[in-house]
C-alpha cells in the first residue's frame, strides 16, 4: 500500500484523483440530465413522469449506493482541489509586478478554483432547496415535481440558477479536456477529439441545464407559449 | 528610442527588494534585450552605482542562463526565442518595461535578477541521465529507432533547462522541465533500462523541491523558448503511473 499513497500524494497523483473524480462528475451530470428532461412536455404527463424517475432514483439500492460514491467523489474533487491551490499558490510565494493575461494561458484555466467555489456554493443550495427540504422533510410521497416547479417559477431562483450554469460552463470548459491530459491521454490522433468533445460538453449540458428553469419561466408568465 | 525600466533590485537573498526606475536613453533598435542592458550598467558604473545583476553566458540561445521575465512574459513578448535573442526593435520609443527574476518558491532569488536554479540540477541528478556506458558512437542502424520516436525524442532533448516553464506558470510548476527530461530519455533504448527509476525519483525530487502541481493551462508551453509541448507532460503523467504500477 506505500507505493498507492505514495503514487496518489504526489503532484502527479493528487492530478489524478481530480481528473478521475472530475470525468465521474460529468458522467453524473449526464444521468441528471437524462432526469430533468423528464420535466419538459406536457405538464401532467410530465409530472408523472419525473415524479416517477426521481421516486425511483430515491429509493432504488443500487443507485442509494451510488449515490455514497457519489458524495465521495464530490468531496474529494472539492478537497483535493482546494488543497493544490493552497499548495500551487505557495509555490510562489512572491508574485510578479505584470502578469500576462490571456497571452499564454485561458481565462477558464486560471480560474478553476473560482468557478469550482460557485459551482460548491450552487450545489449547497440546490441539495437544500431539493433535498432537504422537499426529500428529507417531507419523505418519498411529495411531489419533486411541484418542488421544481415552484422553485423555477421564481424568477431570482431561476436567474441564480442559469448564473451558476454559467460557471459550470467554464469549469467544464478546461476542466473536460484537461482531465485526459492528467491521465496521461494525449495523442495526436485523438486530442483534437477530446478537445471538440470537450468544448461541446461544455456547452450543451450546461445548456440543457438551463432549458428547464427557462421553461417553466415561460410556462408561467407567458403560458400561450407553453401550451398550458 | 528612449524607455522607462522598472528594475527589481535587491541586494541578496534576505533583502525584502524593490523596484528601482530607471530612463534609458539613445537605445538603439539593433541592440539586443541584454545590450541595452550592458549600457544601463555602463552608466550605472559610471555614476559609481550598483549594475544590475542579471545572468547571462552564451547570448545565442544556447545555455539558459538569461533568466528575465520582461513585461509579464518569460524572455520578453516574443514565442521560441530567450531573453538574449530578444531585440529592441520589438519596444517602441517610450515603453515602459518591468524586468523581474523568475518567481518561485524553488528558485530564490539571490541578487536582483538573478535566481538561484540549482533545484533542477538536483532534480536531474535523481534520475535524469543514463548511467550506462553506451561506448562510441554506434554503426548507424545499429539500433533500430522509427523516425517519430527519434523526432519526438529529439524535440525534448532541446531543453536548456532556463526555467521558464517555472516563471512561466502560474503554480511554479516544473512539469515541463521534468517532462522533456524524461520523455527525451524514456523514448530511447539506452534510456529504457532505468525508465521507472527515473520518472519515480525525479518527480519525488520535483514535489520535495517545492515546485508547484500541473493544471494543464498551457503557459509553459507558450513561454518555451525551444517550443516544448505538454504532450511530453502527458507522457510523464504516463511514465509515473506506470512506473507506480509496475
Ligand atoms: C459537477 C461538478 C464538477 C465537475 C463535473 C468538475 C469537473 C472537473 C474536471 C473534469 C476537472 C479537470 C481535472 C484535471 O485537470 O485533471 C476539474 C478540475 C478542478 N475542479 Fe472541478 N468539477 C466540478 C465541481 C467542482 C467543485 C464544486 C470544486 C470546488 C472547489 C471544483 C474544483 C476544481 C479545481 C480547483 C480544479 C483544478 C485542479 C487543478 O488542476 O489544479 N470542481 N473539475
Ligand atoms: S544567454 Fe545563453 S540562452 Fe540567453
Amino acid at each position: 500500500m506505500g507505493w498507492f499513497t505514495k503514487m496518489l500524494t504526489s503532484s502527479i497523483g493528487k492530478k489524478l484523483v481530480m481528473a478521475l473524480t472530475g470525468l465521474f462528475l460529468c458522467s453524473f451530470l449526464l444521468v441528471h440530465l437524462y432526469g430533468n428532461s423528464n420535466l419538459l412536455g406536457d405538464p401532467a404527463n410530465a409530472k408523472e413522469s419525473f415524479d416517477g424517475f426521481s421516486k425511483f432514483m430515491s429509493t432504488f439500492p443500487p443507485i442509494r449506493v451510488l449515490e455514497i460514491g457519489l458524495a465521495l467523489g464530490f468531496l474529494l474533487h472539492i478537497l483535493q482541489g482546494t488543497i493544490l491551490y493552497f499548495q500551487n499558490k505557495q509555490a510562489r510565494p512572491i508574485g510578479y509586478a505584470k502578469m500576462p493575461g490571456n497571452e499564454t494561458s485561458s481565462l477558464f484555466s486560471r480560474t478553476m478554483i473560482w468557478s469550482g467555489a460557485l459551482v460548491l456554493f450552487f450545489l449547497i443550495v440546490h441539495v437544500d432547496t431539493f433535498f432537504v427540504d422537499v426529500r428529507l422533510a417531507q419523505g418519498h410521497e411529495a411531489s419533486m415535481y411541484d418542488a421544481v416547479k415552484s422553485a423555477f417559477e421564481n424568477p431570482a431562483y431561476a436567474g441564480f440558477y442559469l448564473f451558476s450554469l454559467l460557471l459550470l460552463a467554464f469549469h467544464l470548459n478546461h476542466g473536460f479536456q484537461s482531465a485526459f491530459q492528467s491521465l496521461g491521454l494525449n495523442h495526436k490522433k485523438y486530442t483534437p477529439l477530446i478537445k471538440g468533445l470537450g468544448l461541446a460538453y461544455s456547452i450543451l449540458v450546461p445548456l440543457g441545464f438551463a432549458a428547464m428553469p427557462i421553461y417553466f419561466i415561460i410556462l408561467k408568465y407567458y403560458p400561450c407559449c407553453g401550451g398550458k | 528610442m528612449n524607455l522607462t525600466l522598472h528594475i527589481w533590485r535587491q541586494k541578496n537573498s534576505q533583502d525584502s527588494g524593490k523596484f528601482v526606475t530607471y530612463q534609458a536613453k539613445d537605445v538603439l533598435e539593433d541592440m539586443s534585450f541584454l545590450e541595452m542592458m550592458d549600457v544601463l550598467n555602463e552608466e550605472l558604473i559610471a555614476k559609481g552605482q550598483e549594475p544590475v545583476a542579471f545572468d547571462h553566458d552564451c547570448r545565442e540561445g544556447i545555455c539558459g542562463s538569461c533568466s528575465l521575465y520582461i513585461n509579464g512574459r518569460a524572455h520578453g513578448p516574443k514565442q521560441g526565442i530567450t531573453a538574449c535573442q530578444l531585440h529592441m526593435r520589438s519596444f517602441k520609443d517610450g515603453d515602459t518595461i518591468y524586468i523581474e527574476p523568475w518567481r518561485a518558491r524553488a528558485f530564490p532569488v539571490i541578487k536582483d535578477l538573478i535566481v538561484d536554479r540549482t533545484a533542477f540540477d538536483r532534480i536531474t541528478r535523481a534520475g535524469g541521465y543514463i548511467s550506462a556506458r553506451i561506448g562510441s558512437a554506434q554503426d548507424a542502424n545499429a539500433i533500430l529507432i522509427d523516425h517519430d520516436t527519434a523526432e519526438s525524442a529529439m524535440d525534448a532533448a532541446a531543453c536548456i533547462g532556463c526555467g521558464a516553464c517555472v516563471a512561466a506558470c502560474k503554480n511554479a510548476s516544473a512539469m515541463l522541465f521534468v517532462s522533456a527530461k524524461i520523455s527525451h530519455l524514456s523514448q530511447l533504448p539506452q534510456g529504457k533500462p532505468e525508465r521507472e527509476a527515473r520518472a519515480l525519483g525525479m518527480i519525488a525530487q520535483m514535489d520535495k523541491e517545492g515546485f508547484g502541481a500541473c493544471t494543464n493551462t498551457g503557459a509553459c508551453e507558450a513561454e518555451c523558448p525551444k517550443e516544448i509541448k505538454i504532450t511530453h507532460i502527458a507522457r510523464l503523467n504516463r511514465e509515473y503511473l506506470r512506473a507506480s504500477v509496475k
